[in-house]
């Protein structure tokens, strides 16, 4: 199973090279350049070419990625041009909020998810689970964002139940409060993202539970006296979770993508909302590296898929 | 007197399955008796009910979807009459049922092991020990050859004739008193199929248990059952004891049967086909034999109008009038 682990880390090598030779190229392609407008709407265009050439800027895109790369494996990500500090401390100070809104956001899913998909399946075309379907599509037909706007304006603007953009209120003092307020913070978009983050999992785990409940080692199991309590337990629970539980590598960088809208919405110092930014501002060396981290997240994300599928499905073992 | 020996009755048992809202007779007024010590096979088409009977018998229809009427006496209780937790002292434990498709039948996720101590977890008071013992003993009953082995290992490490076995093991592991069997060799191949049959009557043998063994091959109900019912369309046409069925078969249904089967001192050159299909349960006839459309050259006045069972020779029953004078059309029964 190491060996095998190793060898896909081995692998990855490539794809990463590929990844960010286009990632690069990518951005290099977007129109407009760094220094416009950010210094003085009035600067002169002669010192903004100038800064231009200073940094490398109308070099041919092989000599530049070629700094990148050799920089890159010095540990350094370049400077923003936004922000004028180092791109791994800029992302090294978002990272943090983003991690705890997607973990936050993922036990959130889950722990929604699961009770629903299962007790949909169970009493598959009953009342709630008809409930539960509608409350799916709806949710499906509505776009990310559109729910986002609509959550912040119910529950932030009309009922003000919570803050509606930062990661931290500016009066937090000592610990406690401190962590207080970063919950605080995290509650709505969080509790948003896991409104939209079930959909999937819940239609899902429904469909799973209900091929198990008629397969025909449910019926072993009944033929054998087992109550139907207990076959829930022992026999449809586990093998429906299964496909969710291969999911779940999957749903971490789903949850990064996520954020983008999130953060942006709610204005959360995050990752997404930096990567938004430095779109805007052509901040090329931050959207290359953020771009290339995401791009690493999603083949470990697929490779964590596979282990936690060969731990928990006996029949998938690779070696 | 009688109960002593024959402890399952079916009486007139009728099953009904919910089509868009209407029920449909899947079988209609079973009669059958199973004794201890004996094999009962029933054998018809695929689509005759032979399986809706047995599940029936094991209470595995969704109340909600399925209407059973009549009676299932099993040792002095009318199974129908029992909820769910009354049911499953009986299932897995005085009757056991082995299935038709040995790779789906076991949960892939779980060992050998625990699939076949989980029925004694719900039926016995045995220790852990005494489990793995006992799971060990029926493994080399059914004639698995490394039962520590397999014992730890999962369903698709197995072969198909190994997985039934397994399944064997299940359902004989708190040794029922009555086995349903539906179609256990179909998915097996000849070698493994008698193999299986082998072990099936060794079974019998040492624990005095009852069969039914349900079967569309006439292969194996000649070389194992002792009695046999021959089923058309939900209905049971003939029954008797497999000598009489097979050397004087009475109903149309059983000759054909039997005549459509490859036999190595008869080498026609084509064989002998049943024109036609089982009717779908929602074009099931209502009245008349149900078997007139498939044999269209018998005159109508052959038949009786309600088709009852009579009995021929004593322990020979046979339904409807019209086997008295059906022959075959190269035989000159073309009237019509």
């Amino acid at each position: 199973m190491w060996k095998t682990i190793l060898r896909r880390l081995l692998i990855m090598i490539p794809e990463v090279i590929i990844l960010s030779i286009l990632v690069f190229l990518l951005a290099k392609a977007m129109p407009g350049d760094p220094f416009t407008g950010s210094i003085n709407p009035k600067a002169d265009p002669e010192q903004i070419h100038h800064l231009m050439k200073l940094n490398g800027l109308y070099d041919p895109w092989y000599q530049q990625y070629w700094h990148w790369v050799v920089h890159l494996f010095h540990g350094n990500l370049g400077n923003s041009y936004q922000y004028q500090e180092p791109v791994s401390r800029l992302i090294a100070g978002r990272a943090g909020n983003t991690l705890w809104l997607a973990l936050f956001t993922m036990i959130l899913t889950y722990a929604m998810a699961l009770p629903m998909g299962v007790f949909a399946g169970r009493h598959e075309g009953q009342l709630p689970d008809t409930v539960i379907r509608v409350y799916t599509y709806v949710t499906y037909c509505i776009p990310f964002f559109v729910i986002l706007v609509i959550g912040i304006w119910v529950f932030g603007y009309i009922l003000g139940w919570f803050p509606t953009t930062g990661s931290i209120s500016p009066n937090a003092n000592g610990w406690a409060q401190t962590i207080g307020s970063h919950l605080t913070h995290i509650l709505l978009p969080g509790l948003l993202g896991a409104l939209f983050g079930t959909v999937n999992i819940v239609q899902y785990l429904r469909s799973e539970v209900i091929d198990a409940k008629h397969s025909d080692y449910v019926r072993t199991a009944q033929s054998k006296g087992v109550p139907s309590k207990d076959i829930y337990r022992h026999h449809i629970f586990r093998n429906s979770l299964l496909p969710i539980a291969a999911f779940a590598g999957y749903s971490i960088t789903g949850l990064l993508n996520g954020s983008i809208f999130t953060e942006t919405v709610f204005s959360y110092p995050g990752m997404g909302l930096l990567f938004v930014n430095s779109i805007i501002y052509r901040d090329y060396t931050v959207i290359t590296a953020l771009v290339l981290i995401y791009g690493i997240l999603n083949l470990l994300g697929t490779l964590l898929s596979d282990i936690i599928l060969s731990l928990v499905d006996p029949r998938i073992r690779i070696d | 007197m009688e109960t002593a020996n024959n402890f399952l009755r079916i009486k007139d048992v009728s099953t009904a399955f919910k089509i868009n809202g209407q029920y449909y007779d899947a079988i209609s007024h079973i009669n059958l008796e199973v004794h201890h010590d004996e094999i009962l096979a029933i054998v018809g088409e695929s689509g005759c009910g032979k399986s809706t009977l047995a599940t029936t018998i094991m209470g595995l229809h969704d109340p909600s979807e399925t209407h059973i009427t009549g009676e299932i006496d099993f040792e002095d209780t009318d199974l129908l009459q029992l909820d769910d937790a009354g049911y499953n002292r009986f299932r897995g434990a005085k009757i056991g049922m082995i299935f038709q498709d040995p790779l789906s039948a076991l949960n892939p996720l779980k060992r050998i092991e625990d699939q076949i101590s989980e029925v004694m977890t719900y039926h016995t008071s045995l220790s852990k020990a005494a489990k793995h013992d006992r799971v060990l003993e029926l493994l080399n009953q059914v004639g698995i050859v490394n039962p520590q082995r397999t014992a730890r290992q999962y369903p698709h490490e197995l072969s198909g004739g190994m997985r039934q076995r397994v399944i064997i093991a299940i359902a004989i592991a708190c040794k029922p008193d009555l086995i349903i069997a539906d179609e256990p060799t179909t998915a097996l191949d000849v070698t493994i199929q008698a193999q299986i049959l082998d072990v099936l009557r060794d079974i019998q043998r040492e624990n005095h248990a009852g069969i039914i063994l349900i079967t569309h091959d006439l292969g194996v109900v000649a070389e194992t059952a002792d009695q046999v019912a021959v089923m058309y369309a939900g209905q049971i046409v003939e029954k008797g004891s497999a000598k009489q069925i097979f050397d004087t078969p009475e109903h149309p249904y059983t000759r054909s049967l039997l005549r459509s089967m490859p036999q190595l001192d008869n080498q026609q050159d084509d064989l002998y086909v049943i024109k036609g299909n089982v009717p779908s349960l929602q074009k099931m006839p209502t009245k008349g034999d149900r078997f007139a459309p498939r044999i269209p050259w018998v005159p109508a006045s052959a038949h009786e109008a309600d088709p009852q069972m009579h009995e021929v020779v004593p322990g020979h029953w046979v339904r409807c009038t019209c086997y008295q004078t059906f022959q075959f059309p190269d035989e000159g029964g073309v009237t019509v």
